[in-house]
């Protein structure tokens, strides 16, 4: 059981409270949700329920938390251990130990439990998130998806009464993010645990929450039943955009409620002219609603043939060939480990590739098309640019506008270039923040900027929605489409089913280093149940993916 | 394989390579070192490391050589290169900037540098072959605490290593290629500012995993009263050993009790931690044999110098070529045997 009593949580040097006021009680045995944008304080919130905040940050804390009856003040985290689990945002950070195993049985050595018992949880624990194989393997090279089930498994073999979790599926792949989420809901079900969960990517957990904390930007929260607190609030899965287009009330919030509802809209949309098969049936090259009119007539800008990785014994690429033409948005989806990393990485050229043949057509004037990895990087940036997992790994300035001068200086681009583009991109980055200060859409739409500034013609982007919320996604999904009508090529790595929905144009499915599926994003989507985003399942067999494309085709019916 | 045995393995070796001058010896304990890291090391990033502890050997030897140069003192002997001597302003009396290089002086920075350098590697070994977090929860229950803080320390440079391949790579993506005092800059800012964070989320995650979890109201007393008195009777003890005219009992005794003291304060600080081992390292014959092969690899070394000293460090005036003692060819062996293939399978079926 938690309980905030009025708390206000200042940070030091902080201009506002992070969190204003805050109270609200969850009881056992209940699932409660934490949303709101980036940077609204869901973290802080997360934190001072576990003691961290502010013990470990620093930080002033008014009002009164008690977790299971100790009151944070007089407890420390590690006094919470016991029945407290926490489950952090970077899975890979707040790791132990080295080994699988020995991270899943870290929380418990500390508790002081049995060796018998330690051995039995470890072994359930190991079947309960499918981690068998990966017993033995070193932390470091497990995938994202990987790591982030070694996380939650680590905390689930100590049994704690409470479980607080920052995001635990945002680098899962949907159908292990379903597994993980449906292996919570056994847990709150059938063992009375209580959990506290903030995630951004509403449309996978909204359906399992019974109790939804919706903290505003400026720290005040509101909470109360699902469907009451998301009818009208900022962040909210597609799901509930629907309900609101619709006029559904209460807000339906699992797929079978909302199907319930839908019948009259379906059969609206049934004879609408928008849901036939698009103009240019056959031809995925771009969406409908990604329809912009192109500068000139797409051509092939990228080309790999048999394209081959491996990594000692892995073989993460097996002879994948891609063909990429200008004014296409792709997304490449495929299970957490699949190889889409590596892909990208040997197509951008700096990663290793053990055989095979990229070439990626240049700026206007370069000449024939070239590999990119036989190139000086400065060279290369202007034929094919990749923002990478972390994006701030690109960042080593210490001010936005040192970044932004010291990207026009390298390109020789007018002095103020990129930051025009970072303008485009966003809005509010101040010129003098500290890079690392910024919020994840921003800091992103900075190393965007920078990649952008050169006008490579192939962009490439590994999981780039990770941590974003509804608002920086649609200004994400712009850019990419923007910068693809202006006659490059965008292929993109995501497990977001919702964002592929809304930007891409054609998908590539990867499994097992190859590429299984190529196709436009209607058929690859609507014709897979853990691809298909939600406004799709909801209005099958009606062909629509996003909301947007159902108020373009409730508009042509008018 | 016990990670214990390993760093006893590498301890010994330590050991006999400080007992001797002979570059001849110390390359054929290196030789033997390098080789069963190569035999034994498993796929794990600590492993991937010895290559960086190869690389800080090389550069321990290299500034071990250019110090002498610039500021080492020049013995007399033969001349190699002839550098004016640079003169000082008198305050810096004693310290003497160049001069003339004498192979004498130098093959004693040379020798110096490498024994150096080996010790690093030895350590370095112990580092790759057993991994340090491992090694850790061998540690007795009222040390955990701090053994986990050192062990963190320790393996913050392979991470540092890795994360500034990663940042290199990262920035390779925007064109910047780094060189330079410019390009370390670009390089280090992002490392370190990374590693900060990281250990800032590596401490919280700890903490609310119940790491340095005192059982509540159990509290004892005596711990620190021991403690004092172990301090006591150290700084007490020592000073009775080294000044001659206090009396004897001041001496040895004293700090035989004030480790007797600071031993029953671990056990009762011991009593007060709660912590179970989840699958705890055994200590059976393949682990004897290897801190065995260490052991004796010192032993046979101590032995050599104590015995016959000479052979162990090469004449440098008059100048010699350096000898291989029959001993030290031994204690190489020795040193070796952990990388066999026999010992290995045993080493497996000990293992299941």
């Amino acid at each position: 059981m938690i309980l905030f009593d009025h708390v206000t949580v200042t940070y030091p040097d902080a201009v506002r409270a992070a969190l204003t006021d805050v109270t609200f009680r969850v009881p056992e045995g209940e699932l409660c949700l934490v949303i709101g944008p980036t940077g609204a304080g869901k973290s802080t919130l997360l934190k001072a329920a576990c003691g961290l905040v502010p013990h470990f940050t620093g930080g002033l804390l008014e009002g009164r938390v008690v977790v299971e009856g100790r009151d944070t003040r007089d407890h420390p985290p590690r006094d919470l251990a016991d029945v407290v689990g926490v489950v952090v945002q970077d899975p890979a950070s707040g790791f132990v130990t080295d080994t699988v195993e020995e991270e899943l049985a870290y929380t418990m050595e500390q508790l002081g439990l049995a060796p018998s018992v330690m051995r039995t949880r470890v072994e359930e624990v190991l079947d309960l998130l499918g981690l068998a194989t990966l017993r033995g393997r070193p932390l470091a090279d497990l995938s994202g998806g990987e790591q982030q089930r070694v996380a939650i498994g680590s905390v689930l073999t100590s049994h704690p009464r409470i479980l607080v979790m920052d995001e635990p599926t945002s680098a899962l792949d949907p159908a292990a993010a379903e597994d993980v989420l449906a292996a919570l809901t056994r847990l709150v079900h059938d063992l009375g645990m209580t959990v506290l969960l903030a995630e951004h990517r509403l449309e996978r957990v909204v359906q399992y929450a019974d109790r939804v904390i919706s903290i505003a930007s400026d720290g005040t929260t509101v909470d109360g039943a699902p469907a009451a607190v998301l009818a009208d609030s900022v962040v909210a899965p597609p799901i509930v955009e629907l309900a609101r287009l619709a006029a559904w009330h209460p807000v339906p919030l699992s797929v079978r409620d909302a199907r319930r509802r839908a019948a009259p809209l379906r059969e609206r949309l049934v004879g609408s002219t928008a849901n036939r098969r698009p103009s240019v049936a056959g031809d995925h090259v771009v969406r409908e609603s990604a329809v912009t009119v192109l500068a000139a007539p797409p051509v092939t800008v990228l080309a790999a043939r048999d394209l081959h990785v491996r990594y000692g014994r892995t073989h993460a690429v097996r002879g994948v060939d891609l063909t990429l033409s200008s004014g296409q948005v792709v997304a490449l989806m495929g299970r957490n480990g699949s190889g889409k990393s590596s892909l990208l990485w040997a197509l951008q050229g700096s990663g290793p590739r053990t055989a095979g043949q990229v070439l990626i057509a240049g700026p206007p004037g370069a000449g024939p098309k070239a590999d990119p990895a036989s190139m000086r990087p400065r060279d290369a940036r202007l034929r094919v640019a990749l923002v990478p997992q972390n994006p701030q790994d690109l960042l080593y300035l210490d001010t936005v506008a040192a970044e932004c001068a010291a990207t026009d200086a390298q390109i020789g681009a007018a002095p103020g270039a990129t930051r025009t583009l970072l303008d485009g991109l966003t809005t509010g980055v101040p010129d003098h923040a500290h890079p690392r200060d910024l919020s994840e859409g921003q800091r992103l739409a900075l190393v965007l900027a920078i990649q952008l500034a050169a006008r490579p013609c192939v962009l490439l982007l590994d999981e780039p929605t990770r941590g974003l919320d509804y608002a920086a996604k649609r200004h994400l999904a712009a850019a990419l489409s923007r910068h693809a009508a202006a006659g490059a090529a965008v292929l993109l790595s995501s497990h977001d089913v919702e964002f592929v929905a809304e930007s891409a144009g054609r998908v590539l499915v990867m499994a097992d280093g190859e590429l299984v599926a190529d196709g436009g994003v209607r058929d690859i989507l609507v014709a897979s149940p853990t691809f298909a985003p939600q406004v799709a399942k909801i209005l099958h067999p009606v062909e629509l993916l996003t909301v947007d494309d159902v108020r373009r085709a409730l508009a042509a019916t008018r | 394989m016990h990670p214990l045995a390993w760093w006893v393995w590498a301890l010994g070796l330590a050991v006999a390579v400080t007992r001797t001058t002979n570059p001849a010896v110390i390359a054929l304990i290196l030789a033997s070192v390098v080789l069963v890291v190569l035999a034994r090391r498993e796929d794990a990033p600590s492993a991937r490391a010895f290559r960086g502890f190869l690389v800080l050997g090389g550069c321990i030897v290299a500034i071990r050589v250019l110090f002498y140069a610039v500021v080492g003192i020049k013995t007399p002997g033969v001349v190699l290169v002839d550098i004016p001597r640079v003169a000082l302003p008198s305050w810096a009396v004693g310290v003497e900037l160049f001069g003339p290089i004498t192979l004498t002086g130098l093959l004693v920075a040379l020798y110096g540098g490498l024994r150096l350098a080996t010790l690093v590697v030895c350590f370095g070994a112990a580092n790759a072959l057993a991994n340090p977090k491992r090694a850790l929860r061998s540690l007795p229950a009222s040390l955990h605490q701090i053994g986990t803080a050192i062990v963190i320390a320790v393996s913050v440079t392979p991470q540092l290593a890795t994360a500034a391949a990663g940042i290199r790579r990262a920035q390779r993506l925007r064109g910047h290629e780094p060189r330079g005092v410019r390009g370390l800059l670009s390089t280090a800012v992002p490392v370190l500012t990374d590693a900060l964070s990281r250990s800032l989320a590596l401490a919280s995650s700890m903490d609310s995993r119940g790491y340095a979890r005192p059982l509540t109201g159990r509290t004892d007393r005596r711990v620190s009263t021991l403690v004092v008195l172990a301090l006591v009777a150290a700084s007490m003890g020592t000073y009775g050993l080294l000044d001659g005219t206090s009396p004897r009992w001041l001496g040895v005794p004293v700090l035989v009790i004030g480790a007797a003291a600071a031993a029953t304060a671990s056990i009762l600080a011991g009593r007060q931690v709660r912590r179970t081992r989840y699958r705890p390292d055994r200590w059976g014959s393949p682990e004897l044999v290897v801190a065995g092969c260490g052991v004796v690899a010192a032993v046979l070394l101590v032995a050599a110098t104590a015995t016959d000293p000479a052979s162990l460090d090469p004449s440098l005036s008059p100048l010699g070529w350096p000898q291989v003692p029959p001993v030290a060819l031994l204690c190489a062996v020795v040193a070796a045997i952990p990388a066999t293939r026999v010992f290995r399978r045993s080493a497996a079926r000990g293992a299941a």
